[in-house]
């Protein structure tokens, strides 16, 4: 169970929650529900392939999942925060959105609404193996990964930092808890939600960007519920990045642990179960009671 | 205000939803036509359905008729693309995969006058199909059986992977028979198997299938053959990123990856296709159940330029007895 391959692959199954994550953590904060991250990750993950399929660069592509990511986040921002609809609803609509828009324009593009061709991938990062013995060494424990992995890992601490200790975190944790107060005080409350939602925007849509190049092509739907598991991992760490990464981390190794233990004479339809579980488990268990930020869902 | 605009949005994302489809509405025309109802892992899968689609524009060239696909967005798609195409007044219609089967069933009966196929048509005990309904069905655990030769012999650590789509009876036939070919060579090798999951989406999943696959190659496996659709993609894209080999499925999947492919097991389902639409050309399609197998060529492994590398004249010389033994009825291949 704590072999490296599964802790290896744990990491990789974590980096589109935590991009995910973080992304929900930085909406929610500024009030605005974002239930639209499984629909962000998709968008971002098609277009990361499309811009990757024409340009032959996969950095390309992963900025164009954070520009599309962006844009489908606006919709969010505009219907939610502008017209004052329910967030859940408008949410919801733009999953759906995502999920036909993507299959529809695979289909106009490939000819196919399930499968892109292969795409180039991003070089996986780590020390050049003629350092020598410690620089294999280093690369076996915790090098080469594909990029993006450190990136996830490197924007914790970015949005910790940003939502905590900066004027611009102030704001908005406080236009998520009290926007009259921030009102009040002269600071916009619309430009600190919209600033929220588009943040989240760019963040699932760089998930969306390494799921897919990961995986070198778009399928249709290949966000698989993960927006929705981002969302919990985003709960289950009281809306703090620290905390979301190490629910992210656990849903990954609860992920990894399942496909690791198959072929060991346990029935498959068993240990699939096991990440559904230790969600219930730890949400009911050890977690205690979250709090979200006092004006969530509350058009202002 | 915002409520109208909500309703917009979801009326919007509907019509998207619902507006992927490619189904041509009722218009009378007297070419011969063939409509196909793609599976899960959907055109472009490059294994299963696409093995079918090749086989549709093979006899759509030969034959000059007139063909539609349709991509069924969701599972409750998939009777009504079979019906919307026997509405139209389509000929033949084709179902690619075993989920078609009850939809087969239902929508052959109340179109006596379309001739229907579905590929991997899952029988019931005792059933007999009605007169325009061909269940086409591959012995897919006898190919699988030599690519479990040409594995055993080709692995150095002695440890073969095989990674599954959905867990069902019909993957296990791929699994067994592999199993099977690998301890015909070796009886004390070690197998390790895993599946992508419990729905169909099981097929469609490459970032899983690659997960899957990295899991078993760090532990030793150097060879993995996939059943599992498009799941596969992530499963030869693994083995190319660490070295290692796998084998592919359905359609020849050597040159996704040349000197990381060993070889593919090749399920003809183009050629099921081919003979199906020709028959109801020509007058003579049969309903019933269809099975293809080594001795009609119906199932097969590929050696092309892109393998030729990796298989020696020894294992190719091992396979052929075994195919032989096979179609003799020396060796009886497992389905489970």
């Amino acid at each position: 169970m704590f072999e490296l391959v599964v802790l290896d692959s744990a990491l990789r199954m974590a980096t589109p929650l935590i991009f995910a994550a973080l992304g929900g953590i930085f909406s929610e904060r500024s009030g605005v529900i974002n239930i639209a991250l499984e629909g962000i990750l998709l968008t971002g993950a098609f277009a990361s392939v499309v811009v990757t399929y024409y340009t032959g660069d996969p950095w390309a592509g992963a900025f164009a999942g954070v520009f599309a990511g962006m844009l489908i986040s606006l919709i969010h921002a505009i219907v939610s925060i502008v017209f004052r609809a329910d967030q859940i609803v408008s949410g919801v609509a733009i999953n759906l959105l995502a999920m036909g828009a993507t299959q529809f324009l695979t289909w106009i593009i490939w000819g196919s609404s399930a499968n892109s061709p292969p795409v180039q991938g991003m070089a996986h990062w780590g020390l050049p193996e003629s350092w020598g013995a410690i620089a294999r060494g280093v690369n076996a424990v915790i090098g080469h990964y594909p990029p993006l992995v450190y990136i996830a890992l490197a924007s914790v601490v970015v949005a910790q930092v940003v939502l905590f200790r900066t004027p611009f975190g102030l704001r908005l944790r406080a236009t998520g808890e009290h926007p009259e107060a921030v009102d009040t005080l002269g600071v916009s409350v619309v430009r600190m939600r919209f600033s929220g939602v588009l943040l989240s925007g760019a963040l699932a849509g760089l998930g969306g960007a390494f799921l897919a190049l990961n995986t070198h092509q778009f399928v249709k739907n290949m966000s698989a519920g993960r927006g929705y598991i981002a969302l919990a991992a985003m709960i289950f760490g009281k809306w703090n990045p620290i905390g979301a990464l190490g629910a992210c981390l656990l849903f990954g190794y609860a992920e990894a642990v399942q496909m690791g233990l198959q072929g060991r004479d346990v029935p498959t339809q068993f240990v699939q179960m096991i990440p559904y579980v230790l969600t219930m488990v730890a949400l009911v268990g050890v977690i205690g009671r979250a709090r979200p930020p006092a004006a969530i869902g509350k058009p202002y | 205000m915002r409520t109208a605009f909500a309703i917009l949005m979801i009326a919007l994302a509907f019509w998207l939803v619902g507006g992927c489809n490619t189904g041509d509405d009722a218009t009378e025309v007297d070419a011969f036509r063939v409509g196909m109802v793609f599976d899960v892992g959907g055109k472009g899968d490059k294994s299963f359905n696409d093995s079918a689609y090749r086989g549709l524009l093979r006899a759509a060239d030969d034959f000059e008729v007139e063909h539609t696909e349709f991509e069924p967005g969701q599972d409750a798609d998939r009777e009504t693309g079979l019906r919307k195409l026997a509405q139209a007044g389509y000929d033949v219609i084709i179902g690619v995969g075993f989920l078609f089967s009850e939809a087969m069933r239902n929508v052959a009966v109340d179109y006596p006058d379309v001739n229907f196929a579905c590929v991997d048509f899952d029988v019931r005990p005792g059933e007999t199909l009605p007169p325009n309904l061909a269940g086409l069905r591959f012995r897919e655990e006898e190919g699988s059986f030599l690519v479990g030769v040409l594995a055993a012999m080709y692995s150095k650590t002695g440890r073969l992977g095989f990674v599954g789509g959905m867990d069902i009876p019909l993957i296990h036939k791929f699994e067994a028979g592999y199993v099977a070919g690998a301890r015909y060579v070796d009886p004390g090798i070690s197998t390790t198997v895993a599946y992508a999951g419990t729905t169909p989406q099981a097929f469609a999943d490459p970032a899983r299938g690659k997960e899957l696959a990295l899991l078993q190659f760090g532990r030793g496996v150097d060879v993995i053959y996939h059943a599992s659709g498009s799941t596969g993609n992530g499963v030869i894209e693994a083995a190319k990123e660490v070295g290692k080999t796998a084998i592919g499925v359905d359609s020849n999947q050597n040159y996704m990856a040349p000197g990381n492919v060993l070889t593919s097991m090749v399920k003809k389902v183009d050629n099921a296709v081919y003979m199906t639409v020709q028959a109801a050309l020509e007058g003579t399609f049969e309903g019933g159940l269809r099975e293809f197998g080594l001795e009609d060529e119906g199932i097969g492994y590929a050696v092309d330029q892109y393998n030729e590398d990796l298989i020696t004249d020894e294992m190719l010389a091992k396979v052929e007895e075994a195919k032989a033994a096979i179609v003799a009825g020396e060796i009886v291949v497992p389905k489970r």
